[in-house]
């Protein structure tokens, strides 16, 4: 039931030359420094940075958060650069699904609303709006917790409200920052073969960034930055 | 799309009770207050208009000595009967002339009694002041020469003596001699000045010259202008006649006054137009006050709206959908507000007027501009900077401190 991208013979994601910089002058910061990767269909990616910088500029500009200063972003053969903030809107609703590192979630909202609201936007009906946010919850183990708000949800809990949001509209890609980063490591496991059914069962294309081997051992693909650079590409062949 | 951004701007309100309820409130009272202050002073402006309408705006009114300033006159002589008569001779367009005297009594009905006012005059008297007869009849003319002992009476002086009973054809008495009552006065209610004009029983002249006061003196002549007629110059004649009659030379000042009751008029409506303006100006500055309020709830507020406004356009909302979910909530916030003050206002403004005796004018225009302008200040500042907000790239519209 995943959204399935219409033409099939270019890659899902391609980033060629990809540029990022912050302030000018001294303060000039690259957090990428051309950056040339390219994602099918899929794949389970994790992203690992030991320099601490531009693999979360990297998500953003995936995630179509975040303008590249230069260099070429391809979604299954568009080019993003050339397409207008209506349009790169409708490809977040449609095909993205983005968890955050601070969650992000509405507060003094319960859980059901916040996992509703990528759902409104798609114009869905009351009715099926909610089973579906409900089953999102089900599905992250949040079942009993759907009328709570973020206030009165511990830190794991927030960030499954965050995932079960990111997955209710069945992205075609899904983009998580450090979904286990505010978790103890029997969550983490339970979140990470959350994630991998979604990849291998909703055929959902997931790019996680990680900074721990254990997580990173879930995904079928490893990827290296440094410095604004990916200096690594490591096929796991599934291995977990 | 507009049943979504409803959807929302509900869900954002119920999630922000407090702020909603503060931008509400300032849009209340902004608009109860100015409401309230122009519809109280727009009644009183009324009721000043109606009442020296009521008084004859076309009337003159000539008593001798000067205004030295508070309450102080200059002694000089009484008028004559002679004097008005001669004004009703010689002055056009005047169409009645009503010399009188008046003084402080009291009545006696049985055993009831009350303190009033006995003004002794012709039938002109009537005529001038705009009287109606509720019942009964006026003097003839073979009264007022005899100086017959008979009396017409105002409402509260019938009130006061008879209650329920019929006070035709009753003898009341009034100091030294009882008379009967041949008419009663239709109710005229307060003067512009408060006092009771109903509050009075008129005698022929003649009777109150030889039983009352025991001389000739006029102490007040009612002039009416016809209508259409220039008060100004009638004014202005009489003026000449009386100066002429008096012997007083072109260097002496008068030593009568001729007041002129439109201007009285012009000047009392003047002056309630001021404070109504004054109070529609404070008025005003609540709405403003109101306004800034809106201003600093939405201001503050931001930072949470934008990061909220980021997360929404993060999820895929676009620019406009979110724009319209703000300017949903901002209309339905400063409608909701806007009605409740209305309502308010009016409920005050009854209140407020039955209790100062004001009439109660409906004015429109203030209910829609007062509406209008917290609406506005609602929108303005509910709807703008969420729309720098939604300009923005998501990511930074997160990262919003």
């Amino acid at each position: 039931m995943s959204n399935a991208i219409v033409s099939h013979q270019s890659p899902l994601i391609e980033l060629r030359e990809v540029y990022k910089v912050y302030g000018t002058g001294q303060a000039k910061m690259q957090a990428l420094a051309g950056v040339n990767l390219t994602i099918n269909r899929g794949d389970f990616i994790a992203v690992m940075d030991s320099s601490g910088s531009g693999k979360s500029t990297c998500m953003n500009v995936l995630g179509c958060l975040d303008t590249p200063t230069s260099g070429q972003y391809l979604f299954d053969g568009i080019d993003v650069g050339t397409l207008s903030r209506d349009q790169l809107a409708l490809l977040r609703r449609n095909y993205l699904g983005f968890i955050f590192q601070g969650f992000n979630l509405l507060n003094r909202t319960s859980a059901l609303e916040n996992v509703e609201l990528p759902l409104i936007y798609r114009g869905l009906p009351a009715g099926e709006r909610s089973e579906r946010a409900l089953n999102a919850l089900n599905v992250v183990g949040l079942s009993g917790w759907a009328h709570h708000t973020p206030g009165e949800l511990s830190g794991g809990q927030q960030q499954r409200v965050a995932i079960a949001r990111a997955i209710v509209t069945q992205p075609a890609v899904l983009l998580a920052d450090e979904p286990t980063g505010n978790l103890d490591s029997s969550r983490s496991r339970e979140i990470m073969e959350l994630l991998s059914s979604f990849n291998s069962e909703l055929d959902i294309t997931v790019v996680m960034v990680t900074h721990e081997p254990d997580m990173a051992a879930f995904a079928k693909r490893q990827i290296h930055f440094l410095d604004g650079q990916v200096v690594r590409d490591d096929d796991n062949g599934g291995a977990h | 799309m507009l049943w979504n951004a409803v959807l929302l701007a509900m869900r954002e309100i119920r999630r922000n009770l407090m702020r909603s309820f503060l931008t509400v409130l300032g849009i209340v009272i902004g608009v109860a207050a100015v409401i309230i202050m122009v519809t109280i002073g727009g009644g009183a402006t009324l009721q000043v208009t109606e009442q020296v309408a009521s008084l004859g705006s076309n009337l003159l009114l000539v008593s001798p000595g000067q205004r030295m300033g508070m309450g102080q006159r200059s002694s000089a002589s009484a008028f004559r009967l002679a004097d008005a008569e001669a004004i009703a001779r010689e002055i056009n367009n005047i169409n009645a002339v009503a010399p009188s005297s008046s003084q402080g009594a009291t009545v006696v009905y049985g055993n009831e009694n009350w303190s009033t006012s006995i003004m002794g005059s012709t039938n002109q008297f009537f005529v001038a002041g705009n009287w109606i007869f509720e019942s009964g009849r006026a003097f003839t003319q073979s009264e007022l020469r005899a100086g017959k002992a008979i009396c017409v009476i105002g409402e509260s002086v019938r009130k006061e003596l008879f209650g329920s009973q019929n006070p035709l054809g009753q003898k009341i008495r009034l100091e030294k001699f009882s008379c009967e009552i041949i008419g009663l006065l239709n109710a005229k209610g307060q003067s512009t000045m408060g006092t009771d004009q109903d509050d009075l029983v008129v005698i022929p002249l003649r009777t109150f010259q030889r039983r009352l006061s025991g001389n000739q003196d006029i102490k007040l002549i009612q002039i009416s202008v016809n209508d259409g007629q220039s008060t100004q110059k009638v004014k202005q004649a009489i003026g000449e006649l009386l100066r002429e009659r008096r012997h007083i030379a072109t260097n002496e000042e008068d030593d009568f006054t001729v007041m002129d009751m439109k201007e009285i008029s012009n000047m009392l409506s003047g002056i309630t137009k001021v404070l109504t303006t004054l109070l529609g100006a404070v008025a005003a500055v609540s709405l403003l006050v109101g306004g800034i309020g809106i201003m600093n709830i939405m201001l503050v507020s931001v930072t949470e709206r934008t990061r909220e406004i980021g997360i929404r356009l993060a999820i895929g909302a676009m620019e406009r959908e979110v724009l319209l979910q703000f300017l949903v909530e901002a209309v339905m916030l400063s409608s909701l507000g806007g009605i409740i003050g209305i309502i308010l206002a009016l409920i005050g403004s009854v209140t407020l007027a039955n209790l100062m005796g004001v009439p109660f004018v409906f004015n429109l225009i203030i209910v829609a501009i007062s509406f209008l302008f917290s609406a506005a200040v609602g929108v303005i500042f509910g709807y703008f900077p969420a729309r720098k907000a939604a300009q923005l790239d998501p990511i930074e519209a997160l990262r919003h401190e």
